[in-house]
């Protein structure tokens, strides 16, 4: 067992059993269903949308260098710099370089998953550069010095009273339990780095390879403000990000916000094509934006699992997932947590490391039923577990599955394991529920039931008999 | 007709499979039971191990080879013998036997709405009762109608739907006893949806989420108890 499952294992056995935590998660959570299913009734026929939303991304995805090229070539026409980056290293060296030429000190950050993905903040602050995050969300945790939560609701895992204990202990602010006046002491703090910041850096929900832009959908109007003030802005985007059209966004906007939160559309959705044009009155001077790869092209080739990269990063399947409820997302260890966490970890950080979380999942599907653009999410968790025990097959694991087939393929056998299985039955509350317990995986929590007197096999004999 | 009897019904829930031999012969149907069938090869298959999953579902091709129409007694299984042997057998000499078997399998409740177009069996079952839909069912199957139908012209059964009832109860196979902990506390919620109903029972075409459930509420002494629907359809 590796350190990454041992801690998601001393985790999950702390969170899970955390009634308050599991009673904050179903309140934050409880709504979402259907607030989003109101909304999703709003489409005319939202299995057809997600029909829809599934062939354009697999064009895009299966078309990459294509529409790849379009889009950098389009941007850059317009006097945005492009930067590729093959992994977070050089992502977090190109941005840094960028930021170093500014001779910046401070940098307005907007949310961007991406971001997490490469340790930037971390990056940013030992150069020693002030990094603030503008999203409420990821300014809480980050006042908190904590990872996001979930990939769309950083701070979901909080309370009011725990939010103002933080403004408190940080800011200074006097407690209180109200979200409004929560929102306008961040509000207060985060307008005055707008002003003073020199680079704005952001993430980007898609790229339109048809002209050349970026699109971000945001609640908090902060992304523009990131984007508007700082002279220079840098948007960090994963090369999955691209959709073929501007039209295709008709479609992936008010997907996105009704997967993600149930909302027919999010409250500002902005495109940025460059810097600053002649005659434009405002804008930053410099755009650059950076293209990371970062395994994502290792996943483009596993042909059966390639469709991971038609992610939206909505967080449906995180809403919908009940190993998500019970654990919680700082469980995963990961910056993807969930259901497609659990699915593209494995190729980003390495399959042996963290096929784990491929194995926590009962395989319910309801994370592939909520997804906006069809992924096959629990089908391929288990491809994670079919790879993982073919290229390391556990021996334990194999040897008890080859002991499996011999049995259940023959009937003799079959029948003689369940008599030596009766009369273990017959000693087994001697160790019932404890470690000795060769069931203990079971009977520490669940009673389990007794092999019958007649069994169904049995039953059936005696009647073909008679 | 063939019917399809999985491991766990065999050994801990013979009522379950013994009920649905009533119920068809009932309907008029020759059942026939093949002996040499253990187990679709589903643990083997969800942990990883596919090769001896297919040893095992490969004695299952074979035997179900000549059966007219295999029913089920799990939504698990059906998921199983239905969507997984075609992913299994891909590119296999076996690939054409599985896509065959695939058109031939139904669930249980499936098989008698869909299939005999039957709704109602003349049961009798005086209790307030809420349905759990088995995600294998549900969503691999796409089964969420037949049992509520069956259900619905049960004598003195009133059927409560629980909010959570599409929600997983946390068995999944092996992952109930790779992760209890996790296992459990989805138990736990469902449980505590289920009791929000006042139901006196939680009934469910897979004995398998019985099992989980059952199992917790035996261990905290609960007096909702579980059935499965076959032994609900069978009683008059």
């Amino acid at each position: 067992m590796t350190a990454f499952s041992q801690t998601f294992r001393r985790q999950a056995r702390r969170v899970a059993a955390d009634l308050r935590h599991r009673s904050i998660i179903q309140t934050a959570l409880g709504k979402y269903e259907q607030v989003r299913d109101k909304t999703k009734s709003s489409f005319q026929d939202w299995q057809s949308a997600r029909q829809g939303a599934s062939e354009t991304k697999w064009e895009a995805i299966n078309h990459l260098d294509r529409y790849l090229d379009e889009f950098t070539t389009k941007l850059a026409a317009r006097g945005t710099k492009i930067h590729w980056a093959s992994n977070g290293r050089q992502a977090r060296e190109i941005i840094l370089g960028i930021v170093r030429e500014k001779k910046a000190r401070s940098i307005v950050k907007s949310k961007a998953m991406t971001a997490e993905e490469i340790h930037l903040n971390e990056a940013l602050e030992e150069a020693g550069l002030q990094v603030v995050e503008s999203d409420l969300g990821e300014f809480i945790v980050q006042l908190r010095k904590e990872a996001p939560y979930h990939i769309v609701f950083p701070a979901m895992h909080l309370t009011r009273g725990e939010i103002s204990e933080v403004f408190r202990r940080e800011l200074g602010s006097e407690p209180t339990q109200n979200p409004e006046d929560l929102t306008m002491i961040a509000r207060r703090v985060l307008r005055k780095k707008y002003i003073t910041a020199d680079v704005g850096l952001t993430g980007a929900n898609f790229a339109i390879a048809e002209t050349g832009m970026i699109s971000i959908t945001e609640n908090e109007g902060n992304a523009r403000l990131t984007a508007a003030l700082p002279k220079t802005m840098i948007t960090l985007v994963g090369i999955e990000k691209v959709l073929p059209r501007l039209e295709d966004l008709a479609l992936f906007l008010p997907m996105l916000a009704t997967a993600g939160t149930g909302q027919p559309l999010t409250c500002y959705n902005s495109l940025y094509g460059g810097p600053r044009q002649p005659g434009d009155t405002d804008g930053p001077d410099e755009y650059h934006v950076v293209l990371l790869d970062n395994h994502r092209t290792e996943l483009l080739a596993d042909a059966e699992q390639r469709d991971a990269l038609h992610c939206i990063r909505c967080g449906a399947c995180l809403n919908v997932c009940p190993i998500f409820r019970n654990v919680g997302g700082h469980t995963y260890g990961t910056t993807y947590s969930g259901p497609i966490g659990s699915v593209i970890t494995p190729h980003l950080r390495g399959l042996q490391d963290w096929k784990h979380l491929s194995s926590a999942s009962s395989l319910c599907g309801a994370c592939t039923e909520a997804c906006p653009v069809k992924i096959d999410l629990h089908h391929h968790l288990l491809h994670n577990r079919r790879n993982a025990a073919t290229q390391r097959p556990s021996f334990l694991e194999k040897l008890l599955f080859r002991c499996y087939a011999a049995i259940v393929n023959r009937p003799h056998l079959y029948s003689a394991v369940k008599t030596i299985a009766r009369f273990a039955q017959t000693l087994h509350p001697i160790v019932k529920s404890t470690r000795l317990d060769p069931a203990f995986g079971w009977t520490s929590t669940r009673e389990l039931p007794p092999i019958a007197k007649v069994t169904f096999k049995e039953f059936w004999k005696r009647r073909q008999r008679r | 007709m063939t019917l399809f009897i999985p491991c766990f019904v065999d050994l801990m829930f013979p009522q379950a499979g013994i009920s649905m031999v009533k119920i068809l012969e009932k309907l008029g149907h020759k059942v026939d039971c093949p002996e040499s069938i253990a187990c679709c090869g589903q643990p083997a298959f969800n942990s990883g191990y596919w090769d001896e999953a297919r040893t095992v579902a490969e004695t299952v091709l074979d035997q179900l080879r000549s059966a007219e129409v295999v029913v089920i007694a799990s939504g698990s299984c059906g998921a199983m013998l239905k969507v997984f042997y075609r992913e299994l057998f891909t590119g296999t000499a076996n690939e054409t036997a599985a896509k065959e078997l695939a058109t031939k399998c139904y669930e249980f409740s499936d098989f008698l709405v869909t299939k005999l177009g039957v709704t109602d069996l003349g049961a009798k079952f005086p209790a307030k009762v809420t349905f759990h839909d088995g995600c294998h069912g549900l969503r691999e199957l796409g089964n969420k109608r037949p049992a509520r139908e069956l259900l619905s012209h049960v004598r003195g059964l009133e059927l409560v739907e629980m909010q959570d009832a599409e929600v997983c109860c946390g068995f999944g196979g092996t992952f109930a006893t790779k992760f209890p902990m996790i296992s459990t506390a989805m138990a736990e919620v469902k449980c505590a949806s289920a009791f929000d109903t006042g139901a006196e029972y939680i009934v469910s075409n897979d004995s398998s989420c019985l099992m989980q459930i059952q199992g917790l509420l035996s261990r905290r002494h609960s007096n909702v108890k579980t059935i499965h629907l076959a032994e609900i359809l069978s009683g008059e």
